[in-house]
């Protein structure tokens, strides 16, 4: 067999394709549950009724879709000018510590307070992924191993706070910090739900982020900068200022799940405040092939199956990591979809 | 004719959507016999030898090599049927020795031994019997681009084949290194081999050819002997009906826009920097340079385009010295319009629409953008704007710049560049693998944009191009300079003796 391309797929190949990948993610889930002893069509209809069969499970997947929104957004950007920010893990805790230092005690305006918070802790988290990406421009030094090393450097300093100098002293010997103020909490989206802001900031986060690619000079000049660097340069394009501002987006962006996290859910800074929530969104915004507006999707669709996951495994006692199975599989499938939109398979 | 025939393909199409490349086309190929396969870029020159070769399977037809019909499809089986391509983008490993890569894919994946003494044998005998110059233990990153033609085509060879199809073989060769490979040809078809020359170059192709093949949109429209034609009348085949060449009339020098004076840039990558380099660009002059590429053109291409700024030297623009930091967008700004040798991974980004393409090296202008928000409609008319100006052929100014043809992506970035009413112009290789059509309009763009005052300066391999189009010709050698050769003032043969490298002596 060989692949031949197509120039111009069609709408059913665009569409039909990644259709085809979800039902053989479906399918190969189903192999899973039987091989584990559970009836496979019960096991998906708990996974399914575990993220969305309720107004309680569609707001706890809302919830955790929060946090991968926005690192789905920082992979994004950062991967659409090819700057491969491994580190959202490491903005993402620099952002969760900064909500804590200064929202520990409370100013008495919240309304203020709160947005002084968020942009401090956007700058954290810029501030993080701008010495690998000076590194980078600079001496030609990979951000692959730095930012994904940085990750491990930024959970042992989070360790020594929560240890240490942060160490909540009401915390009855937890490692978790102080707690931020009450004043200072994320407000309900919808009275009397349980769903915070940040889902609301993470909505605005994505269509911002999708005007700033589609329509400002900043994105025109991050795509042309990840298509082809040397006709961008030729073109006068600024390529090394243009990484240091794709890198700033990309770590405040992480930065704010961080924010988010502590502002809207937990109220402190611990070791397990992202269970790989910067990882994750790597697979986020492969899955939404980098569309910012898509991530918003693909975050609900990974956030819906570790939930549902984890209440199936509750109820038909099938492990909890089919959720990262069935994650790995759709983006493989979704990976092999997406190449088969362009090239058509030959056989002789 | 009383050679038996070894190819014949017999009524081929092939569709890529709306587009017929390739619309019943037949032809046949003898024993000892080459063909030269001709026609603008886009006739389907290329697309029918990739049917042949089965890398595309044709909607219909069939091919017959050497009496057997071949499967479609299939390049082993053409391979095995005896038939070899030496591409137009040569397909070598670098890292490899040219041994390496001739019996690259000859030997199964499993087989433990590697019998490279038998090899080697085989090689040298091929290369003495063909005349085909080549270190068998040399990488091949380390070999000239004539060096690596000489690869590809033992390639072939090596895998017995006996019919050889060339895709634009001289377009990367220098005079001399197409005249080797004309002499091996002839060894080739002497020795009963048969040869399919693709090219454009029609006085090549009457030097060469026994026969030749004419494509247009698709179809067959001529199948004449070499002796029974001319290269008018075959450039009239391509093109539909007679071509326009542009009158060349005596530019009127006016003032200097653009000097380098005795600038000097360091070596890199193994191409030579400018050596105390002088050079007056003036208004309404085309500065032609000539000589043979790798001797510093790249350098002095660098430094008009602004990714390079002399180490030492001056660079003036008018009277006054060019800015400290001399960037791409400092030379754009400055007035200086340029095309780069390399549309492909230079001039364009492939990916990109015709529309964000047009819009490269002035999107952060008003109309195009205004504070800091692009303007996606301007920039679509201005794209629409070349598109009619400039005989852009595309679907669309949303059409992605990767589905056109060299010719069209190269009028793209000449309307993007003259558009912007530059004052000096750098043409570098302007026309490098175009079509005649092709040639034709960007010399006479070039020729428009100097009689408007504009300085050009037309870097190219070609002496014959430099010859027709320059003003004044200046010849480079390792990055040196000769001294400024108004129109006429020198025959080839002494432009010769300068790219050779004589005579800078008595001018330094």
């Amino acid at each position: 067999m060989r692949l031949e391309p197509i120039a111009n797929p069609s709408a059913l190949r665009r569409f039909g394709l990644p259709a085809l990948a979800l039902a053989a993610t479906v399918i190969a889930a189903s192999l899973l549950a039987l091989i584990a002893g559970a009836d496979p069509f019960a096991t998906l209809g708990l996974i399914l009724e575990g993220a969305a069969g309720s107004r309680f499970a569609l707001l706890e997947t809302l919830n955790r879709a929060t946090p991968l929104i926005f690192t789905g957004l920082a992979v994004a950007v950062a991967f659409r000018a090819k700057l491969w920010n491994i580190g959202a893990e490491a903005q993402l805790y620099a952002g969760a510590i900064v909500t804590v230092v200064f929202g520990m005690t409370s100013w008495g305006v919240a309304w203020l307070q709160l947005p002084i918070i968020a942009a401090l802790a956007v700058a954290a988290g810029a501030l993080v992924l701008l010495g690998p990406v000076i590194l980078k421009t600079r001496f030609g030094v990979d951000e692959v191993v730095t930012t994904l090393l940085l990750n491990f450097v930024m959970l042992l300093f989070v360790s020594y706070l929560v240890e240490g100098p942060m160490k909540d002293p009401a915390g009855m010997g937890w490692p978790k910090s102080v707690p931020v103020a009450k004043d200072l909490r994320l407000p309900r989206l919808i009275e009397g739900l349980r769903l915070h802001w940040g889902f609301g900031i993470a909505l605005i986060a994505a269509v911002l982020v999708w005007l700033i690619e589609t329509r400002t000079v900043l994105g025109y000049r991050m795509r042309a900068v990840g298509q082809n660097p040397q006709a961008a340069r030729f073109a006068g394009i600024p390529v090394n200022r243009v990484l240091v501002q794709t890198a700033l987006i990309s770590g405040g962006l992480a930065a704010l799940a961080g924010f988010s996290e502590v502002a809207g859910l937990k109220g402190h800074l611990s070791r397990d405040l992202s269970p790989g929530f910067g990882y994750t969104g790597i697979i986020v915004a492969m899955l939404a092939l980098l569309n910012p507006l898509g991530v918003v999707l693909s975050a609900l669709f990974v956030a819906g199956v570790f939930v549902g996951a984890d209440s199936m495994s509750r109820a038909a006692g099938v492990p909890t990591y089919i959720a990262d199975i069935l994650l790995a599989l759709s983006l493989l499938f979704m990976v092999l979809a997406i190449s088969l939109t362009h090239r058509r398979v030959v056989w002789r | 004719m009383s050679q038996p025939e070894v190819l014949r393909l017999d009524r081929i199409s092939k569709r890529f959507g709306a587009l017929l490349a390739n619309d019943d086309l037949s032809l046949a190929l003898r024993a000892g016999e080459v063909v030269a396969l001709l026609g603008e870029n886009g006739a389907g020159k290329t697309t029918l030898m990739n049917v042949l070769f089965g890398q595309y399977v044709a909607d219909g037809g069939t091919i017959t090599a050497f009496g057997q019909p071949l499967p479609p499809g299939n390049p082993r089986a053409a391979l095995a049927a005896g038939i070899g391509m030496v591409h137009q983008h040569f397909t070598l490993a670098d890292h490899l020795t040219v041994l390496e890569n001739i019996l690259l894919g000859t030997r199964s994946l499993w087989s433990l031994s590697l019998d490279l003494r038998a090899a080697r044998v085989r090689v040298v005998a091929l290369a003495d019997q063909f005349g085909l110059a080549v270190d068998p233990d040399a990488r091949v990153g380390s070999l000239s681009v004539g060096e690596r033609q000489r690869v590809e085509i033992l390639k072939a060879l090596y895998r017995d084949a006996r019919i050889l199809i060339l895709d634009e073989p001289t377009a990367v060769l220098t005079p001399q290194e197409a005249d080797a490979l004309f002499a091996t040809l002839r060894k080739m078809v002497a020795d009963g081999l048969s040869v399919i020359f693709i090219s454009h170059k029609l006085h090549e192709v009457m030097a060469i050819a026994d026969r030749c093949l004419v494509l247009r949109h698709g179809k067959m429209v001529g199948d004449v002997a070499t002796g029974h034609t001319s290269p008018d009348a075959l450039a009239a085949m391509m093109v539909g009906g007679e071509v326009q060449r542009p009158k060349v009339a005596v530019g009127v020098a006016g003032p200097a826009l653009m000097r380098l004076e005795a600038v000097t840039t360091p070596d890199r990558e193994g191409a030579p920097g400018l050596k105390a380099a002088t050079l007056s660009l003036h208004a309404g002059q085309i500065t032609g340079i000539a000589g043979v590429s790798g001797n510093g053109q790249a350098a002095l291409s660098d430094i008009l385009s602004g990714l390079a700024a002399p180490a030492s030297g001056r660079l003036l623009l008018g009277e006054a010295p060019a800015p400290a930091r001399w960037t791409p967008a400092g030379a754009l700004s400055a007035g200086v319009g340029r095309i780069p040798e390399d549309r492909h991974k230079t001039g364009t980004i492939a990916d990109f629409t015709l529309t964000e393409n047009a819009v490269l090296e002035t999107h952060a202008r008003a109309p195009f953008s205004r504070r800091g928000w692009m303007d996606w409609r301007a920039a679509a008319d201005h794209a629409r704007a070349i598109i009619t100006k400039y005989d852009v052929r595309c679907p669309g100014p949303e059409a992605r710049i990767r589905l056109l043809s060299g010719g069209n992506m190269q009028k793209l970035i000449l309307g993007r560049v003259l558009e912007a009413a530059p004052g000096v112009i750098l043409a570098n290789q302007p026309v490098r693998g175009l079509d005649i059509g092709a040639i034709a309009y960007v010399h006479g763009q070039l020729l428009a944009a100097r009689d408007r005052g504009a300085a050009v300066l037309l870097i190219s391999e070609d002496l014959d191009e430099v010859m027709q189009l320059s003003d004044v010709i200046h010849v480079m050698s390792e990055g040196r300079l000769s001294p400024p050769l108004p129109r006429g003032a020198a025959t080839m043969a002494e432009l010769g003796l300068w790219m050779a490298g004589e005579g800078f002596d008595h001018a330094a």
